[in-house]
């Protein structure tokens, strides 16, 4: 008894407090955005906004059972967790159900479970059990690597499906890393190929491959504060390229625009290697590695996205990149969502007055572009209030995440910010179309159980290791 | 317990706030800062009108169009939008009944309030004048302006293929297509869907209570492009294509003609066919069922890629091709006849005679010893283990599996594995004579006219072909899939396919005891071989393969006239009329084409009890 009184008065009452808050308000809006005259009561189990309300009943119960159980146990049985539920990631890819061109669900009779939005939880798990064990010595490679490994495997296994979204979650704890001490040119980096890599499948490679010279000539005239020498480098292979170019034009004829790019920016490597050797240019030097090392990605990511892999899963990252996906031309679905967001203005058309977002012209308006509701009908104040909501959610978070003793917990703790950061930065990016149309739920807010369970352990097991921050975990 | 990288947090803080700052800058844009997206009070409804692209047209390899678009209209209706109309004149304004009316509105409330669905399909020009001056009263319904198939010659219907809305399962499916769609069935159509289709682009306006226009939302930056649909270019030739539909009038069967130089399919005829325009519009349901409940005729069932028939003599060249690679015999090795060897007969000609003479005669025991050896063979350690060997050449020749081209629906044929024999017989206590009707094409074997007429282009070409294919190009650059563009070169040395062309030329030209001569043209040196393939439900199926001309051909052929007996009598007379019509233009030989165009094979084919399920 004395126990569970110290656990509610050490409970972060204010996390619990925006949690409720957040998805309530999720209720409300996935009611408005599958509302319709001929059902109009909210606990309508026919409907999804009827059958949300049990999800968020068995939420707050799931919530209650993570705060009871004792805070060893997460500690404890780490491991297990995380094996069991990567065992589920790699089952979901033999005996799931295909929905929506991904093998992400478990399909029983009564009801689908999606084991993805668990594993995140069970990665964040692993992550902290292993770095608190290894001294988390983020400044050795022996250390990165395995620590890459634990999140990378998930990834995998979700890029496998294919759910990109979920990928770029589990990629997403690589801040957790970064905060640990993994060193800031690894981080860095590690999301430039990130990044480069769906530059690559999102635009044409010859372009790219110019943009990034012209970048890595801008560098080099910053580094050495000398525009000249970016000029001359420029006008090398300038003057390379188009030599190699007339010659593929009338002799060879069957060499890649990007390829000839590649062997000249080599070629003009090699000839002012006299110059760098002779100054100890060493920032022109990493530079043009960086440039090479960059193209050399690009294409073989090309290379590998259009000749190695099979033409079905290639349709199909293409689909979960948006590049297919869109019935009605290119950015349809963005187009609606940014023209129903917009047609809120400041203070929003009023609750279930939203006159877009009822017309279905919106895709899977109540899990991944619940956005569009919120702004259509709340406006800019009320998508202001809901961001603004997880933005102190998360800023608590990170303090609570400071404030622990235990290597473990923190690291749980930076798992979870990161987490939920990167969903909900996605997701309502991808609605105003600053982030390409990334399948992946609104944090507590977007319909489905899977999700909001997965998201309410994520949390309350964070709440649970802090509201015992006090005692030692061994 | 000190931690040195405690300061990050306040990168990780940093990154946080600049990521919501971003979205918050962004959403102060569009809700606040531009009024494009702001909707007044009094036009607060948008409508989305799909760009329907015009689907690309059809040409034949001349040129010469074949398929092109017709303007249709569809009444669409939001049932949200409408309010309460005088339904009669509605109903007059439409040529139809408040019946039709209730059951069309209640169907589109079913499928949704407030998506648009098709009310009234493909309405009259007359109509679609009429109600375009009215519409303003009648606020939830506008036109929706679609694009038909029009066909310049009624002909090549099953190289065409159809197109017909979308189903229920395929929108389900494919998110592209929505309820009133139309989508490409069977033949070219529907093998190169994707690129005719084009896509479609989405124009909005606002709209205002009484359904009127009032301009495009946005100045039309949120309207997606419809992008028209490419071009196909046939590697049919439509005249000769039209010429040959008409010679099998009256009769069943098919013809398959090939360019052996590029595997480009000239001509594919399977009789009976049907007009294609009976496809097109509102009359297409009810002619369809009709076509597909005509199970005498089975019209639908398009024999040249789905009919699998046992070879018979056209089959000939092959095993001979096959004996003189494997080295059991030469050009010159001769084989006596008697009409007929053990157990197979055969007709009376001179005797011995070496293989092109065999080839000419058309000798089944010369076959069917050539055959012995070949499966003898020391070489093998067993008759299965040449069998096998024996196999791999028909495979080479495209036998026994499907061809790969662009057609959509394409029979295998059968050539029996080893294991099919064991399975009779027991393993290794089958011997040469059991199977020794596959020397002369009878037996368990089975292959389609369009593989024959790949064999012939193989031959033609003096060892390899290219995947048969009836398309020229996608779009007027000149695209094509590569694999047609692939050489499949057969393990047969040249110089055997000559004395093989050596018989078959002398089969039409003349040699002492042709088989062929009915084939001859004046002036062009056709080389082909007569077969008759055995119907256990009726009377024998004519068949004849051919090309031209022998040094440089132009144009290799496969003729099946099912219930017409031997080989010579029917098949090969319209084999050469095809290649003189599609040489030369022209016809020499009048007497010979009145013949086959008052030919009425139709008491035949109903005494035939052979069923083909029909494929749609
Ligand atoms: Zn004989």
């Amino acid at each position: 008894m004395k126990r569970s009184i110290n656990l509610w008065n050490s409970l972060d009452k204010t996390s619990v407090i925006l949690f409720l808050l957040l998805v309530i308000m999720g209720w409300f809006n996935i009611y408005a955005a599958v509302y319709n005259e001929e059902h109009t009561r909210i606990f309508d189990l026919s409907q999804r906004y009827g059958k949300q309300f049990i999800w968020i009943l068995a939420a707050i119960v799931t919530g209650i059972f993570a705060l009871i159980i004792d805070n060893r146990f997460y500690f404890f049985f780490a491991w297990f967790i995380y094996g069991f539920l990567m065992l589920l990631l790699a089952l979901v890819l033999v005996f799931g159900t295909e929905i929506n061109g991904a093998k992400s669900w478990f399909e029983f009779s009564w009801f689908s479970l999606q084991p993805s939005e668990f594993a995140k939880f069970g990665t964040a798990l692993a992550l902290a059990g292993y770095l608190n064990t290894r001294r988390h010595d983020l400044t050795r490679w022996k250390v990165i690597i395995p620590a890459s490994a634990i999140i990378l495997f998930p990834a995998l296994l979700t890029a496998l499906q294919p759910d990109m979204g979920s990928t770029i979650v589990f990629i997403a704890l690589f801040l957790v890393l970064f905060r640990e001490g993994m060193s800031p040119y690894v981080f860095v980096s590690g999301m430039l190929a990130i990044i480069l890599f769906f530059l690559t499948l999102l635009v044409n490679n010859f372009y790219l491959s110019i943009a990034l010279v012209v970048l890595a000539l801008l560098l080099i005239w910053f580094a050495t504060r000398r525009w000249k020498i970016a000029l001359g480098g420029g006008i090398i292979i300038t003057i390379i390229t188009a030599i190699f170019y007339l010659i593929n034009h009338y002799v060879i004829q069957s060499i890649d625009n990007e390829i000839i790019l590649l062997t000249a920016v080599l070629l003009s490597g090699l000839l002012v290697s006299w110059y760098i050797y002779v100054k100890k240019a060493i920032a022109v030097f990493v530079i043009f590695l960086f440039l090479l090392g960059s193209l050399v990605f690009v294409n073989s990511v090309d290379y590998g996205f259009n000749h190695v892999l099979p033409d079905h899963q290639r349709d199909r990252i293409n689909i979960l990149l948006g590049i297919k996906s869109d019935p009605h031309g290119t950015g349809y679905n963005v187009n609606q969502s940014i023209i129903s967001i917009g047609s809120g203005g400041l203070t929003g058309k009023g609750y279930l007055q939203g006159t877009q977002t009822k017309f279905k012209f919106v895709p899977k308006q109540s899990s991944d572009f619940i956005f569009c509701t919120i702004g259509e009908e709340w406006g800019f104040l009320g998508s202001f209030v809901v961001i603004g909501s997880y933005l102190f959610l998360l800023l608590r978070l990170i303090f609570l995440a400071e404030r622990q003793r235990s290597v473990f917990s923190r690291v749980y703790g930076y798992g979870v910010v990161s987490i939920l950061f990167i969903h909900v930065f996605i997701n309502i990016g991808m609605a105003i179309g600053i982030v390409p149309v990334i399948g992946i739920p609104l944090p507590f807010f977007s319909y489905g159980g899977s999700s909001l369970w997965g998201f309410t352990l994520l949390l309350f097991v964070f709440l649970r290791l802090d509201a015992s921050r006090n005692e030692y975990l061994v | 317990m000190k931690d040195p990288f405690i300061n990050r947090k306040y990168i990780v803080m940093a990154l946080v706030i600049t990521g919501f700052l971003a979205l918050i800058i962004r959403l102060f844009v569009i809700q606040i800062v531009k009024d494009t997206y702001r909707l007044s009070a009094d036009n607060n409804v948008l409508r989305y009108v799909t760009q329907y692209p015009a689907r690309g047209l059809i040409y034949d390899r001349n040129g010469k169009l074949i398929v092109s678009n017709q303007a249709a209209y569809d009444i669409m209706v939001i049932p949200s939008q409408t309010s309460v109309i005088d339904t009669a004149e509605f109903c007059a304004l439409l040529d139809i009944t408040k019946d039709i009316f209730r059951k069309q509105m209640r169907t589109a409330i079913n499928y949704s309030r407030r998506a648009p669905s098709v009310f009234l399909k493909q309405i009259s020009d007359a109509n679609y004048a009429r109600f375009q001056e009215k519409m303003f009263l009648y606020p939830g319904f506008y036109v929706q302006p679609r694009t038909l198939r029009k066909y310049s010659r009624p002909v090549a219907a099953h190289i065409l293929g159809y197109v017909s809305e979308v189903d229920e399962g395929l929108i389900k499916k494919n998110p592209y297509y929505k309820s009133g769609d139309y989508i490409g069935k069977s033949g070219i159509e529907e093998a190169y869907e994707s690129e005719l289709r084009g896509q479609k682009g989405v124009k909005i306006f606002m709209v205002d209570v009484f359904s009127r226009i009032k301009g495009s939302y946005a100045d039309g930056s949120m309207d997606t492009v419809a992008v028209q649909g490419e071009d196909i270019i046939s590697s049919i030739n439509i005249d000769l294509q039209e010429y040959g539909e008409l010679l099998m009038k009256n009769k069943r069967g098919s013809i398959v003609a090939i360019e052996p130089s590029s595997g480009e399919v000239l001509s594919l005829v399977s009789a009976p066919d049907y007009d294609p325009g009976l496809l097109v519009g509102r009359i297409r349901s009810e002619n369809f069922a009709r076509l597909q409940s005509d199970t005498a005729l089975q019209p639908l069932f398009n024999r040249a890629l789905m009919a699998s028939y046992p070879p018979g003599s056209t089959f000939k060249p092959v095993n001979g091709l096959i004996g003189l690679q494997e080295g059991v015999i030469t050009e010159d090795t001769k084989f006596g006849c008697d009409q007929g060897y053990l157990f197979v007969g055969c007709h009376l000609h001179s005797s011995p005679l070496n293989l092109p003479q065999a080839v000419a005669n058309s000798c089944n025991s010369y076959f069917c010893q050539t055959y012995r050896r070949v499966l003898e063979n020391k070489k093998y350690g067993s008759v299965e283990e040449a069998y096998i060997h024996w196999k791999s050449y028909l495979n080479q020749f495209g036998f026994g599996s499907r061809l790969g081209t662009d057609f959509v629906n394409e029979l295998a044929g059968f050539i029996p594995p080893a294991s099919y024999y064991d399975r009779f017989h027991g393993k290794n206590r089958w011997k040469a004579l059991t199977v020794i009707s596959l020397a002369i094409g009878q037996g368990e074997i089975g292959t389609t006219p369009l593989q024959m007429a790949n064999m012939t282009a193989a031959i033609a070409n003096r060892g390899f072909y290219y995947t048969p294919h009836i398309v020229k190009a996608v779009g007027h650059e000149g695209k094509i899939d590569p694999k047609f563009t692939l050489k499949h070169t057969i393990n047969i040395d040249t110089a055997h396919f000559e004395s093989v062309i050596l018989g078959m030329e002398g089969a039409v030209g003349g040699m002492a005891g042709a088989t062929a001569r009915v084939a001859a043209i004046k002036g062009i040196a056709v080389c082909g071989k007569t077969g008759t393939a055995q119907n256990p439900h009726g009377k024998d199926h004519s068949v004849f393969i051919a090309f031209a001309p022998k040094d440089d051909p132009k144009i290799a052929i496969a003729v099946y006239v099912e219930n017409a007996g031997f080989g010579a009598t029917y098949a090969a007379p319209v084999a050469s009329l095809m290649i003189e019509k599609y040489l030369r233009d022209s016809i020499s030989n009048k007497a010979m084409e009145q013949r086959i165009l008052e030919l009425n094979l139709e008491e035949n084919i109903k005494e035939d009890e052979t069923e083909h399920k029909p494929v749609e």
